[in-house]
């Protein structure tokens, strides 16, 4: 038996400890990164985490320097930044008052359901873009869908949203310029969700609309790519409705290469959350990275990276499970 | 539906001719596309010699009232048409050194993986899926904002951070070459590793590489302007993300300022993703 094949009819601990080192792995490299950024920064590592320009006490940077221990060794340093790291000490914000960890974990949630229904959008609507555009292969609609799919595919994230405000918010006044709740009419139960609703239509079509134009355009192709195998002609032979091949024979297997491509694309989601959360000051880790980015606050920063890229490697793990419930065939490794 | 053209197969035989007729008119307008930008770019200084930074007349004035100012002039009295042509400078520019670096990190990191396979090529694929894990544009923007925005720094932070895809994609390639005849004929003759990957191996990675590179080029500009948007722009060029940025303050009542720069954005983009699009058929790359 082959060490592959072994591997697979071990317990599935084996698998999750292979999953888990992986996490390791990137959160350490991720730290490292992070490390020999920080000591890129103008000044030393303590006046960079202090957020610059004196926002913290002498005696402060003092204690800071000592607990980093920057009067050490470089390895040394790393050695302690490492260790801060590995048990979740991301440091301090001076700028905001309160600790990097818990600001990330704060705005955690209005990001995840901008991106959950930024994502749901781009999905549910690229794949019936794409299937349109594959059963009318070649004619008028495909042309369109296709030409449409190409123009979102090339324009940036954060001008969509500065012309969907002017059309939406300023020429129609139909929707909301930006935050996450009008604050003043302190809703409560289904009246603020409503509003939470209307205020998130806008920044998660924004974010979609890119993402949109992927799926659409993945759709299409793997689509018409199963529409010319084998068992595609025998469900015709023996007569089944075209429609009915459409969506349960063709469209079926197309979905995994999208959901293959949703791993593949959620780091550029988060990086286009930064924008859209921006343009429409949506109260979300995007909005927190900048508000870091403009007050100098790099250490803050460095730690949304690292919390970012780790939300990447578990929703790809997410992914991977996914893929034994779409496809019984892939065998999950 | 008992006609023939109602057959699956059918369906995709016209997709492919459809396909067919499309590719060369997309590599054709992406290729018009480009050329116009270039030409606007290159006649940039001639037509609007002078900082595009500066101001050039009273502010607001709306497109297409003076024809002196075709597109306007911004808050601060800026010529907009001369900052959006100095900015197709700056931006291809950047799109195209950054995407240099980038082509000079993966096809290296893709070689050495692929020919040597091993422990080296385990090695340089674990830092490149590292480098994939990161969100590429939260890593740019760290990276520019820990070194000070500027056109060099901004390269540095595209380049660093676009390469991992075409590290995997020539390492693909090297490994399906590595056990070809005539590289198995160069190993048997006795000639050295570096003259193999260099003069056997690479060449034949040419096209797709410059399929990529064009899709890499319009990503780079995507982000350069995005980076420029939220402000880590250098300062001291026009670019079309920063003033975007800096219409945004004027959104209620002088939209254009903010809107017309994007569309300079979406042209260029659209331009590179058509001529890969066209390159990539005619190449005939697969992908």
């Amino acid at each position: 038996m082959s060490a592959v094949g072994l591997i697979q009819r071990l317990a599935p601990g084996v698998r999750w400890a292979r999953r888990l080192a992986q996490i390791a792995f990137i959160v350490i490299g991720i730290a490292t990164v992070n490390f020999f950024l920080l000591h890129l920064a103008p000044g030393d590592a303590a006046e960079v985490m202090a957020g610059e320009a004196g926002a913290a006490t002498p005696e402060f940077m003092a204690a800071l320097r000592e607990q980093f221990g920057l009067d050490q060794p470089l390895y040394i340093q790393f050695g302690k930044y490492l260790g801060n790291v590995l048990t979740l000490n991301l440091g301090y914000s001076f700028r905001q008052g309160l600790p990097v960890s818990r600001l990330i974990l704060d705005r955690l949630p209005a990001t995840a359901l901008l991106m959950a229904a930024s994502i749901t959008f781009a999905l549910v609507a690229g794949a019936a873009l794409g299937f349109l555009a594959a059963r009318r292969a070649g004619h008028l609609t495909d042309t369109i869908i296709s030409v449409i799919a190409l123009l979102f595919y090339a324009t940036p994230v954060f001008w969509i949203g500065v012309v969907l405000i002017v059309i939406f918010s300023v020429w129609l006044d139909w929707l909301p310029v930006g935050g996450m709740a009008t604050i003043e009419a302190g809703y409560q139960g289904t009246a603020y969700a409503l509003d939470v609703g209307r205020h998130l239509v806008l920044p998660a079509v924004t974010l979609g609309l890119f993402h949109l134009a992927i799926y659409t355009r993945l759709t299409r192709a793997s689509m018409l790519q199963i529409y010319g195998q084998d068992f595609v002609r025998t469900a015709v032979a023996k007569g089944v409705a075209p429609g009915r091949i459409a969506v349960r024979h063709v469209l079926r297997n197309a979905l995994l290469p999208i959901v293959t491509m949703l791993g593949m694309q959620l780091g550029s989601i988060l990086g286009g959350a930064i924008l859209v959360e921006t343009v429409f000051s949506w109260p979300g880790l995007g909005r927190l990275a900048f508000e870091a980015l403009f007050q100098r606050d790099l250490n803050l920063l460095l730690g949304i990276l690292l919390a970012s890229s780790i939300l990447v490697v578990v929703v790809n793990i997410a992914v991977d499970l996914a893929y034994g419930f779409l496809d019984p065939r892939v065998e999950i490794s | 539906m008992g006609t023939l053209t109602s057959l699956p197969v059918a369906k995709v035989r016209r997709a492919r001719e459809g396909m067919r007729l499309r590719v060369n008119s997309s590599a054709l307008t992406g290729g018009i596309i480009l050329a116009l930008i270039l030409v606007g770019a290159a006649a940039a200084p001639a037509l609007y010699p002078g900082d595009p930074l500066d101001m050039a007349a009273s502010p607001f004035i709306w497109p297409g009232t003076d024809p002196a100012y075709p597109l306007g002039t911004d808050m601060l009295g800026r010529d907009i048409a001369a900052g959006i042509l100095h900015g197709a400078r700056v931006s291809l520019l950047i799109g195209l050194v950054a995407t240099l670096v980038s082509i000079a990190i993966g096809v290296t990191f893709g070689a050495l993986a692929g020919f040597y396979g091993g422990r080296i090529d385990w090695a340089l694929m674990r830092a490149t899926e590292l480098v994939q894990t990161i969100p590429p544009f939260l890593f740019a923007l760290a990276i520019v904002a820990i070194l000070q925005p500027s056109v060099p720094t901004i390269v540095i932070a595209i380049g660093l951070t676009a390469w991992p895809s075409l590290a995997r994609l020539v390492r693909a390639e090297v490994l399906r070459l590595r056990n070809s005849d005539f590289v198995q004929a160069s190993i048997s003759v006795g000639a050295s590793h570096r003259r193999i990957i260099l003069l056997d191996i690479l060449p034949n990675t040419f096209a797709p590489v410059i399929v990529s590179a064009s899709i890499l080029i319009a990503s780079a500009i995507l982000t350069e302007s995005s980076l420029a948007f939220l402000g880590l722009g250098d300062p001291n060029v026009a670019s079309w993300g920063g003033m975007v940025g800096a219409g945004r303050e004027v959104l209620r009542t002088d939209w254009y300022v903010a809107t017309l720069p994007g569309l300079a954005i979406v042209a260029a983009v659209l331009g590179l993703n058509l001529l890969g699009d066209g390159l990539n058929d005619l190449l005939d790359v697969r992908r």
